[in-house]
C-alpha cells in the first residue's frame, strides 16, 4: 500500500537539493542558495517556532479548545523556504495548512487559530499582509491567484525591470488538489495568458487517506510540461532548496517569464487534520523513513557542525518558543465568542431589507433570553463561559 | 430615444460601463472577435482591446475563478456565461467563493463582479441551452440576483450592476434578445433603482408576478383577459434577491388574488417563495390561495415539446380563472 511513496530518494537527478538530510551543503547546476549563514539561522528559528505553534494548536484541539487543526508537521522547510522567497509586493494564495507561510507574512498565529476555533473564517486582513485568507475548498484559490496575477499584468507590475514594482503571485496547494479541475484550469489560464503565477505544490504524499499514486501516474511536477510551462521538483524538506527554487521562479514570473510549477517533495508527518488517524492508512515504517529526513534536524545539524549556533542560541530559541506557545494558548482562551448578529452586516456591501429584518428579529429574540440587556447591544453573550 | 433590441441595449450598457470605469473588464467565451454567441459584446474588443474584453479558454469555473482574482486586485469583471446550462461547472466558484468572500473576510474583501447568464427557453435549442437556474442563486446568501425583461431595463440595469459593490447574477431573457423598444441612452441616470420591482400594468381583479421572459407573456395574458372583462395587474419583479415586494403587497391587498409565473420548475422555485411571503404578509387580504404557474418538475424537454412545457397565455389564464373562482 505504501510502496512507492518513499519515492525520489536524495540524489535523484530531478530533485533539487542544497542541504542533505545529514546537514551537508550540496550543489545543484541550476539553483544556488545566495544568502548567508545568518539567514539560515533565521530559517531555523522560523521552523522551530512554526513547529511549536503547530504543536500547541494540536494540544489545544485535543483539549477541546479548537474544533479542528490542520498540522504542518514535516512541511516546515517547504513553507519557510518558499515563504521567505517572496517580496513585499508579491501576493500569496494559501490553502488551509500554510501556517509557516503565514508566519513569514507576519500573520499572528492567533489569526489562524481563530478559524479553527470557530470564532471567524480568518482573522487577518489580506490587504495588510498580501496573504489571502485560507481557502478550504481544495484548489479553488489557484484560480483566484491566476486572476490576481492577470490584474498585476494589467497594472503594469510585470517585466518593468523595477525590483520595487515587479510582482508575482504564489499559489499553494497539495497533491490532492492537483486532481481538481480548478487547478488544471488555473494552469491553462496562467499558461495562455503568461501570468506571473508561481505554483507551490506541497506533495506531502497523502490526500487524507489517498496516496499520491491515486492522484497521478506521473511525478506531479511533470504535469507542467503538458500545460506549457516549466515544472521543477524540489526537496521540500530542504529549506535552502525550497527558498532557492521559489526565489528563481518568482523572479522569472516578475520578469514576465510566466508561470512555474514547483513540486515540493515532502511528507506530512501527522494526520491530515486532527480528525483522522493515519495509522489506519499508512505504515509506521514510512513515517520512520521520513523522520530521517526531518526538515529541522538537517538545518540544526548544519548549523551545529559549522559552529553557527551554540547552546545559548538554542536555549534562547526554546524560551522564545515557550513564550510563543503561551501567547497562542492564552490568546486562544481569551478569544471572545463571535456575535451572530454582527455577522449579518458582512454579507453584502449594501444590506438587503430582508436581511436587516432578520437581524433585528434575531437581536430582539436573543435579548429576550437576557432580560438584563447583557446581549442586547450585540455583545458576546457567552464570553464568560469560556474565560 | 432610440429603438434598440434587448441585446443591443445590453451592448450599449456594457460600452457605457467600460467608458465610465477603466477597471471594468469583460471575460468569457467567444466574446471578443465573435462578439458573443448572441452578439451582446459585439465590437467591444475592437474598441477596448484584448486586455479589457478577454476571450477566455473554454472553462466556466476558470472564468469566474479568475474574475474573483481580478476583483480582489481592484478590477470590476463582468463574466459572460454562454448559456444557462453551462453555469454549473462554475457553481462552486459562484456559491462558495464569490458569494462568501465578503462574509468570510469579515467585510474586508469585496468581489464586485457581474455574472451574466442568458437564461430560459423558447428558442428551440438543444439540451442545456434553455434552463432557469435562478433559484439556486437566489438561495445563496451573498449573491444578488436580477433579471431584466425589457431593452430599457437591460441598458440601465447592467450599468447599475457593474457599479454595485456586491456580486450580482444578471439574468438575460434570451428569447427576448431581439425584441425592440425605445431606450433613452442619452439620459444621465437610470430611471429606476436596481433592486426594485415595478408595476408594469395596474389592475383590480388579480395580480400576475413575473420576471425576465415571462413579463411579456404575462402582459399578453393580461391583454387577452381584458378582452374578457378581467382587469389584471402585472408586476415585473426585476430583482429576485433581494425581493422587493412592497408594491406587490399593495396590489394583493387591493385584488386579493395572485398568480406567480416563471419558466423554472415549480418545486422550490421563486413562486414558492413569493406565495409564502404573500401569505405571511397579506393573509387576511387573500381571497384565494396564491397559484403558481411554472415549468414542470422534469428536466427541460426536447425543443419540440417546449411549447407545452413553458407557461403560455392559456396556462396563465387558466390559473387566473382558478383564483377568480374563489
Amino acid at each position: 500500500m505504501t510502496e512507492g511513496t518513499f519515492g525520489a530518494p536524495a540524489g535523484e537527478p530531478d530533485l533539487v537539493q542544497l542541504l542533505t538530510p545529514e546537514g551537508e551543503r550540496c550543489e545543484h547546476p541550476d539553483y544556488a542558495f545566495d544568502l548567508d549563514d545568518e539567514a539560515i539561522r533565521g530559517f531555523y528559528r522560523d521552523m522551530v517556532l512554526t513547529r511549536r505553534i503547530d504543536a500547541e494548536a494540536i494540544a489545544l484541539q485535543r483539549q477541546g479548545e479548537l474544533g479542528i487543526w490542520a498540522s504542518l508537521l514535516g512541511q516546515e522547510a517547504a513553507q519557510i523556504g518558499s515563504g521567505r522567497a517572496v517580496r513585499q509586493q508579491d501576493f500569496i494564495f494559501p490553502t488551509y495548512r500554510e501556517h509557516g507561510v503565514a508566519w513569514c507574512r507576519g500573520v499572528d498565529p492567533l489569526a489562524l487559530i481563530s478559524l479553527f476555533r470557530g470564532v471567524d473564517h480568518g482573522g487577518w486582513d489580506p490587504a495588510d499582509v498580501n496573504f489571502h485568507l485560507y481557502t478550504i475548498v481544495i484548489g479553488a484559490q489557484t484560480l483566484h491567484a491566476t486572476g490576481y496575477a492577470m490584474g498585476m499584468q494589467r497594472d503594469g507590475c510585470v517585466g518593468t525591470g523595477d525590483p520595487e514594482r515587479d510582482a508575482a503571485v504564489l499559489a499553494y496547494f497539495g497533491d490532492g488538489a492537483s486532481a481538481q479541475g480548478d487547478v488544471n484550469e488555473s494552469f491553462i489560464w496562467s499558461a495562455v495568458f503568461n501570468t506571473p503565477t508561481v505554483y507551490f505544490l506541497q506533495n506531502n504524499q497523502w490526500a487524507i487517506s489517498a496516496p499520491q499514486e491515486r492522484q497521478s501516474r506521473i511525478p506531479l511536477y511533470r504535469r507542467a510540461a503538458g500545460f506549457g510551462f516549466p515544472g521543477v521538483r524540489v526537496d521540500g524538506n530542504d529549506v535552502l532548496a525550497s527558498y532557492a527554487v521559489t526565489k528563481a521562479a518568482l523572479q522569472q514570473a516578475r520578469d514576465g517569464g510566466g508561470p512555474t510549477l514547483i513540486e515540493a517533495f515532502t511528507y506530512r508527518m501527522g494526520a491530515h487534520t486532527t480528525t483522522d488517524d493515519p495509522t489506519r492508512y499508512r505504515l509506521q515504517d514510512e513515517l520512520e523513513h521520513w523522520k530521517l529526513k526531518d526538515p529541522l534536524a538537517r538545518v540544526k545539524a548544519y548549523l551545529t557542525r559549522n559552529a553557527l549556533i551554540d547552546d545559548a542560541f538554542l536555549s534562547d530559541l526554546d524560551t522564545e518558543a515557550d513564550d510563543l506557545a503561551a501567547h497562542v494558548r492564552a490568546g486562544t482562551l481569551a478569544m471572545p465568542e463571535p456575535d451572530l448578529a454582527a455577522t449579518f452586516d458582512r454579507v453584502y456591501a449594501e444590506m438587503t431589507p430582508e436581511l436587516r429584518a432578520q437581524q433585528e428579529w434575531f437581536r430582539e429574540y436573543h435579548a429576550s433570553f437576557h432580560p438584563s440587556g447583557q446581549a442586547a447591544d450585540g455583545g458576546a453573550p457567552h464570553a464568560e463561559v469560556t474565560r | 430615444m432610440t429603438a434598440l433590441t434587448l441585446a443591443k441595449s445590453l451592448n450599449a450598457g456594457l460600452r457605457r460601463a467600460m467608458e465610465d470605469d477603466p477597471k471594468v473588464v469583460i471575460m468569457g467565451e467567444d466574446i471578443g472577435r465573435l462578439g458573443g454567441v448572441f452578439r451582446v459584446t459585439d465590437g467591444l474588443q475592437k474598441d477596448f482591446g484584448e486586455d479589457r474584453v478577454i476571450d477566455t479558454p473554454l472553462a466556466e469555473s476558470g472564468i469566474v475563478g479568475t474574475a474573483i482574482g481580478l476583483a480582489l486586485r481592484g478590477y470590476r469583471p463582468i463574466c459572460e456565461i454562454q448559456f444557462d446550462g453551462f453555469v454549473y461547472p462554475a457553481y462552486d466558484q459562484i456559491v462558495s467563493q464569490v458569494a462568501k468572500m465578503r462574509f468570510r473576510s469579515q467585510g474586508r474583501l469585496a468581489v464586485p463582479m457581474v455574472i451574466r447568464i442568458p437564461f430560459g427557453g423558447g428558442i428551440g435549442a438543444v439540451e442545456h441551452h434553455s434552463e432557469s437556474p435562478e433559484a439556486y442563486f437566489a438561495h445563496t446568501a451573498g449573491l444578488k440576483v436580477v433579471a431584466c425583461a425589457s431593452p430599457g431595463d437591460a441598458y440601465w440595469m447592467i450599468q447599475q450592476c457593474v457599479a454595485s459593490d456586491d456580486p450580482v447574477i444578471f439574468l438575460e431573457p434570451k428569447r427576448r434578445y431581439y425584441e425592440k423598444a425605445e431606450v433613452d441612452t442619452e439620459a444621465t441616470e437610470a430611471p429606476y433603482p436596481l433592486f426594485a420591482s415595478r408595476v408594469v400594468r395596474d389592475g383590480t381583479d388579480a395580480v400576475l408576478l413575473a420576471y425576465g421572459p415571462m413579463v411579456k407573456t404575462c402582459l399578453e395574458a393580461a391583454q387577452a383577459a381584458a378582452e374578457e372583462g378581467k382587469n389584471l395587474a402585472v408586476v415585473d419583479l426585476r430583482t429576485l434577491s433581494p425581493l422587493d415586494l412592497d408594491p406587490v403587497y399593495e396590489l394583493v391587498r387591493r385584488t386579493g388574488r395572485v398568480v406567480t409565473v416563471h419558466e423554472a420548475p415549480i418545486t422550490g422555485g421563486l413562486g414558492a417563495e413569493l406565495a409564502t411571503r404573500i401569505t405571511e404578509e397579506c393573509f387576511y387580504s387573500l381571497q384565494a390561495p396564491v397559484r403558481r404557474v411554472g415549468g414542470f418538475d422534469t428536466p427541460y424537454p426536447p425543443a419540440r415539446a417546449e411549447e407545452d412545457f413553458l407557461p403560455d397565455l392559456d396556462r396563465i389564464l387558466d390559473a387566473v380563472d382558478r383564483v377568480l373562482a374563489y
